[in-house]
Formats: C-alpha cells, sequence, structure tokens
C-alpha cells in the first residue's frame, strides 16, 4: 500500500491550478493598481494628468488641440492653385497627429495623410508629423489662417518636476525632517525602557507581577482617545507652568513611547520569558547581576522581539496624525508628513501632480522599510495580534 | 533645516545615553547603597535579599511611570472630566451624556461607526482567509502575500490620497481621470462624485481600511491554517470529502481561535478609525465617526472637553469587552507558569 503524499492531497482540494493562478493575480492587480496610480502620475506632466488617466501614460493619451494656419499673405501660387503649408505644430513641440478637422465639435472628422475635402475648393491634408497643405483653386481672402482642431497622440513624457516642486516649495522637505524627528527617537527610547520591564516582568520574582503583567495586557487596547484630553491639558499647564511652548518634539517623544509601552512589554515579555532558563540561571551561578545578565544576555538574544517592536512602532509613529496634530501642532514648520499631505488635500484638490508626489514621499520610506524588514514584523505580528494600531 | 536633524540626532544619542545611564547608575547605587561585606554573612545575605526586593523596581521604574502618566491617570481623568462642563471647571452631572444621547451628530456617528463594525472586520477576515487559502496553494505565494500585505505599511492618510485619485470625478464632458468613474463610464454608467453619494459613501471609505487590513488577516490566518495538523486533511480526502467541504468542516473550525483575534484586532482599529475619515471627507455628508466627532469637539469653539470625554468614554466602552477577554487569555497563560 502506497502512503499518501500530503502534498499531493493537499493539491488535489479544491479549486484546479489554473483558477487558483488567475485568481490570484487578479488579486494582486486590484491591491497594487491605486498604489501604482499614484507612483505613475506623480511622474507625470500636470497637462497630461488633468487631460488623460494615468493609465493611458505609457500608450500616450489622444487629446483634442487646435491650431491655426499660415495666414493667407504666406500662399504661393502653385499653377491654377493658391498653397498654403507649414506645420500645425508650434516649433520644439510634437506628436503625431491622428485625424483632424474644421469644426471643434468634430476634431476626428478626417484622417491624418490624406487630402480632405473642406469645401469653397478647398482641400487640406495634415500629415502625421504635423506638416500640412492647404490648397485652394483661388486666391486665399481674408488676412488671419484658419483655425483647425486636431486630435494629437502626445508621446508619453515623464519628469521629476513634481518632486522638486513638492519638496522645495511645498514645505514637503522640511516635513521628512520633522517625520524622522519625531519618528527616530520615538522608537528607540521605548525599546529600552520596556526591555527592562519585559526582564523584570520575566525573570524577577517580586510582590504584584501578575497584577502588572494584567495591567500592560489591559492597557494595550486602550484607545488613544482616552488619553487625549488630559495630556493636552497637562502640557498646557507644564508648558504655562515653566515658560516653554507645550507643544515640542520632547513632548511628543515622550507621547509616542508611553502609547507604544504596553505593547512593547507585551511582546518582550513573551520573547523574554521563552529564553532558556538554564542560560540565566548559569549566569546567576557564576554571580552575574541581573544587569549584566540583562546587557550580555537578554538584549543580544532577543535581538529578534527588538527588530520586531522597533518596526511596528517605527511605522506607527511615521504614520501616524492625530498624536502629531494634538502634541506637535499644525503650524507649517511642525507639521510631520502626514500633517502636511493632510493640508495640502485641502489646498491643494485637485492638483494631483502636487498631491501624488507629496504622498509618494510619505510612503515610500514605510515601504522600504517595510520590504526590507518584512520577516521582522510578520514575526511581531503573530506574536502580538491582540492590539490592532 | 541642517541644525535640526543635527539637534534631533544629538537629543537622540543623548536621550538613549539618559535611560541607559539611568539603569546603570540606580543599579550602582544598589549596591553601594546595601553593601554585600565579606566579613558578615548575615548583613550580606540580608542586603542581598533587600536588593533583590527593589531591583525589580528600579528595572520598572521608567515604564511604569510612563503607563501612569499617560495612560492610566489620564483614562481616570477623562471619566471625570465628562462630568464636569466645557473648560473643566463646574460639575453638570449627567449634562454631556444627556446632550449625547440626544445630538444628532453623535447619533450618526454610532450609527457609522456600527456600520463599519459590521463591514470592514468581517470582509478583512474573509478575504485575507481565501487570500491565504489560495496564496498557500502556489509556488509564487509568498511574492503575492507580500503585495497584498503591503498597504499595511502606508499610513492611512497616504492611502487617503491614493484613494481620493480612485474616487477623483470630472464635471462636464472632462475626460474622468479617476479609475472608478474611468470604469463606470466606460461600461456605460454615469460617473458619480462616490464621496457625497448619501449612505454608499462611507462604503468607499471603508474600502480604504479594507485594503490597508486584508494583508494583516492574510499573515496571520496562513501562519494558522500552516498549523493544521495535516493528518484530519488526509483522512477528510481519503473518506471523499470535496474541497468546499473540507475548508469549512475541517479547517475553519480548526482556526476558529485564530480568526477571532484577528476580528477583535481589526474591531479595536475600526473603533479608533480616525485619519481616513478627517482626510477624505472631514466628517462631511454624513461620514462622521466618533473618533473624528471626539477630536472636533477637543478643539470646536475653544475645545469642550466634557462632551468629547463623553465621546471617548463610548469608544472605550466598546473595546472593554475585549480587553477583559485578553487579560482573561493572558492570565492563563501566565497562570501556567
Amino acid at each position: 500500500m502506497s502512503a499518501i503524499n500530503p502534498a499531493a492531497s493537499l493539491r488535489r482540494i479544491g479549486l484546479p491550478r489554473l483558477v487558483v493562478h488567475l485568481s490570484v493575480l487578479v488579486i494582486c492587480i486590484i491591491w497594487l493598481i491605486p498604489t501604482l496610480g499614484i507612483l505613475v502620475t506623480s511622474f507625470r506632466d500636470a497637462g497630461q494628468i488633468a487631460s488623460s488617466g494615468w493609465w493611458t501614460a505609457f500608450t500616450g493619451a489622444a487629446e483634442t488641440s487646435a491650431a491655426r494656419l499660415g495666414e493667407p499673405s504666406t500662399a504661393k501660387q502653385d499653377g491654377p492653385n493658391y498653397v498654403i503649408s507649414g506645420s500645425v505644430f508650434e516649433k520644439g513641440k510634437g506628436g503625431s497627429v491622428l485625424a483632424f478637422g474644421t469644426k471643434v465639435a468634430s476634431p476626428t472628422e478626417f484622417e491624418a495623410g490624406k487630402p480632405a475635402d473642406i469645401g469653397e475648393g478647398e482641400t487640406l491634408t495634415v500629415n502625421k508629423d504635423g506638416s500640412y497643405t492647404y490648397t485652394k483653386n483661388a486666391p486665399f481672402s481674408g488676412d488671419r489662417g484658419k483655425r483647425i482642431y486636431l486630435s494629437v497622440s502626445s508621446p508619453p513624457s515623464f519628469t521629476t518636476d513634481n518632486y522638486r516642486t513638492v519638496l522645495t516649495s511645498q514645505g514637503i522637505g522640511q516635513s521628512f525632517v520633522n517625520s524622522l524627528t519625531v519618528a527616530i527617537p520615538a522608537t528607540i527610547i521605548p525599546i529600552l525602557i520596556a526591555a527592562f520591564a519585559a526582564y523584570a516582568l520575566s525573570w524577577m520574582q517580586f510582590p504584584g507581577r501578575a497584577l502588572i503583567i494584567a495591567l500592560v495586557v489591559g492597557l494595550i487596547v486602550v484607545p488613544l482617545q482616552m488619553s487625549l484630553i488630559p495630556l493636552l491639558k497637562m502640557y498646557n499647564e507644564i508648558g504655562s507652568f515653566f515658560g516653554v511652548p507645550s507643544r515640542s518634539y520632547a513632548g511628543i517623544w515622550l507621547a509616542h513611547s508611553a502609547f507604544g509601552m504596553p505593547l512593547a512589554i507585551y511582546l518582550l515579555r513573551n520573547y523574554i520569558s521563552g529564553l532558556p532558563k538554564e542560560i540565566i540561571e548559569s549566569a546567576r551561578v557564576d554571580g552575574a547581576s541581573d544587569f549584566e545578565i540583562f546587557v550580555k544576555l537578554i538584549l543580544p538574544l532577543s535581538f529578534p522581539a527588538l527588530a520586531s517592536f522597533s518596526i511596528f512602532q517605527f511605522l506607527w509613529t511615521w504614520n501616524d496624525l492625530l498624536v502629531a496634530m494634538v502634541f506637535l501642532g499644525t503650524g507649517k514648520d511642525q507639521l510631520v508628513l502626514t500633517g502636511a499631505l493632510n493640508a495640502l488635500l485641502g489646498s491643494m484638490g485637485g492638483k494631483w501632480e502636487i498631491l501624488t508626489a507629496s504622498a509618494f514621499i510619505t510612503i515610500i520610506v514605510p515601504i522600504v522599510v517595510f520590504f526590507a524588514l518584512q520577516r521582522y514584523l510578520v514575526r511581531g505580528l503573530l506574536a502580538g495580534s491582540v492590539k490592532g494600531g | 533645516m541642517m541644525t535640526q536633524i543635527v539637534s534631533a540626532i544629538g537629543v537622540m544619542v543623548a536621550g538613549v545615553f539618559a535611560c541607559a545611564l539611568y539603569y546603570w547608575l540606580s543599579d550602582k547605587l544598589l549596591a553601594a547603597v546595601l553593601p554585600v561585606p565579606d566579613n558578615n554573612v548575615r548583613l550580606a545575605s540580608q542586603n542581598l535579599n533587600r536588593r533583590a526586593a527593589i531591583r525589580p523596581w528600579l528595572f520598572l521604574g521608567p515604564a511604569l511611570i510612563l503607563l501612569a502618566v499617560y495612560l492610566v491617570y489620564p483614562v481616570i481623568a477623562t471619566f471625570i472630566l465628562s462630568f464636569y462642563d466645557r473648560s473643566g471647571g463646574t460639575f453638570v452631572g449627567f449634562a454631556n451624556y444627556r446632550w449625547a444621547f440626544f445630538d444628532a451628530q453623535f447619533r450618526q456617528s454610532i450609527f457609522n461607526n456600527i456600520l463599519w463594525l459590521a463591514v470592514v472586520p468581517a470582509a478583512c477576515t474573509f478575504f485575507g482567509l481565501v487570500i491565504a487559502v489560495l496564496t498557500d496553494r502556489i509556488w509564487w505565494g509568498n511574492i503575492a502575500k507580500s503585495l497584498i500585505f503591503m498597504p499595511m505599511a502606508i499610513s492611512f492618510v497616504g492611502a487617503s490620497v491614493i484613494w481620493k485619485f480612485i474616487y477623483e470625478f470630472r464635471g462636464g464632458k472632462e475626460t474622468q481621470i479617476g479609475l472608478l468613474n474611468a470604469i463606470v463610464q466606460a461600461i456605460g454608467g454615469d460617473p458619480q462624485v462616490w464621496i457625497s453619494l448619501p449612505f454608499w459613501n462611507s462604503f468607499f471609505l471603508m474600502a480604504i481600511l479594507i485594503w490597508i487590513q486584508t494583508g494583516f488577516a492574510m499573515v496571520i490566518l496562513s501562519a494558522a491554517l500552516r498549523g493544521i495538523p495535516e493528518e484530519t486533511i488526509e483522512a477528510a480526502v481519503i473518506d471523499g470529502a470535496s474541497g468546499w467541504q473540507i475548508f469549512w468542516k475541517i479547517m475553519v473550525p480548526q482556526i476558529w481561535g485564530t480568526i477571532a483575534v484577528v476580528w477583535t484586532t481589526i474591531t479595536i482599529l475600526v473603533l479608533k478609525v480616525f485619519d481616513i475619515v478627517l482626510t477624505m471627507t472631514n466628517g462631511q455628508w454624513n461620514t462622521m465617526v466618533l473618533a473624528n466627532l471626539m477630536f472636533d469637539w477637543m478643539f470646536r469653539g475653544g475645545g469642550d472637553s466634557g462632551r468629547s470625554a463623553v465621546i471617548a468614554l463610548v469608544i472605550m466602552a466598546a473595546v472593554t469587552p475585549i480587553m477583559i477577554w485578553n487579560i482573561r487569555q493572558a492570565n492563563k497563560e501566565t497562570g501556567g507558569h
């Protein structure tokens, strides 16, 4: 009797393989398209963003434009006919004419490259490259050139100007620095504090330990909203008492450290209490103090847990809007990236070249962190999925 | 800007150094105050015991102070403030609660929050489970998972910009540059202003959170699915169960615990949802939720701490059952050892 191969038996379950491949592919595309949209748009020219969808960026969009033919005075006589010739494109501009017409309502009346009879004995040919021949069997009258309408496929044009604009004149550069100033200390400070606490809660015996653990677990889910009002009052009082601004980086570092503390202690305690007992006990027998054990053994051994938490905390502080708005303020110099982006949404609504470039700058750092350290992030999630953001 | 970077790095180093110094110095101080002399065994052992009793509190001290100042005290203070007037000076009894009960916007927010709670956790868990099952079966599953998980790293504000662009509406005969309206137009429908569409607009905001959180559900559920013993599935295959039956009757019941964790985690997140509503609509067109209403009252007309506190307490009340359940679970785990 042959043994059943588990992998083969699993494969027999459910849908055929091709369907699985296809549906995952479709889901991936759906999940990726929103981000792709702003990435592509952030590199497009403002005019093109407004006139065509970003999904046409690579094929070149068909746009309607108007052009004026040469003035009658430039006509040359050619046998019985009078001819005006030239290019519908201004110097330096290019594109490919798909069709043309003489009325604004029908810019695609005539195909490019073929002579079109436009009445009154006039014939007009507009070639793909924009050169045209305008012929009449009698002298042209009037002193202005004829207006025609074109359907032009403009070549995809990509630019980094949007990024230059937002980084320099829209304050995104300053906000980027502000975000780093908030996020890095707010990630590092709580780790050390939480690690010592987690060690004490794992390997030291003292009365009240179970109570503190329960408290920490309970505090993980306390909504931030519960803390805001009293803390804002407290910050204002401290500020006016000492005559310092109530909204400062030190204030937000401490706030972020404290808000991340319950999850940090919980995650690190789970990990540290799972370290092998023998290592710690043999170190104690050798006469090492708790402080030495912590620094020389626990910290290096719990690197994976420390990494997990620091990614969490970094993403959370970098992406946070609420804490920054309350504790750092909404002045132009204090805005972090999320705050700046929120302000731009209000003031630059519809200017997608500004918004998409700014949005991409705000999300690029966490995305890089995410892809570089995904392994630790997943591990942290699996260990601490009680908090929820 | 340069000076800010330098001072930020300076403070960072100083902060970490100060933290380390605290732990190191307090340890040294403890050793100095409670010496362990070689010639007095009784005093030595007595002091060693005292050190062992004090040291945990030195280790825990900074963490406990932060927790007390930033979380425990504010929870109590918010509770007390909810019985006071807008500036927190005069006791008004249940006036703020009465106001909330009859306030139309508050009721609208409660309704919207319930709507969010009904849709988002269920949708994330469902999609997460389906995607986890599908991706576990193909060779490029991990790449697919990475891509679906990625929005998790994107801020709510960034995600709002991304989706606002998808929902973009152009009036008149202008080309629709928002993907959704372009698709609607391509299949013959009329473009809409999605984020002000009565009732349905909340769902367009929920789509953003579902897009962000499905990856989280997928990662956790995928790990749980891999933990299912192969034998149970093999046995079902031998008994001739169909794929559908195996999924619902063998696999799902074995990961109920994990599904509950995912569901509650996203529930907590949904209760606190703030950034998405602020950036997409700022509560207009009946999309207000509790967290935004609370923020609004914190600053509206100079701020009303009483009403704002009541709204915060409602959010707190909603997470309390989950909190109690978590504490029970944790006690069960730690009680064992």
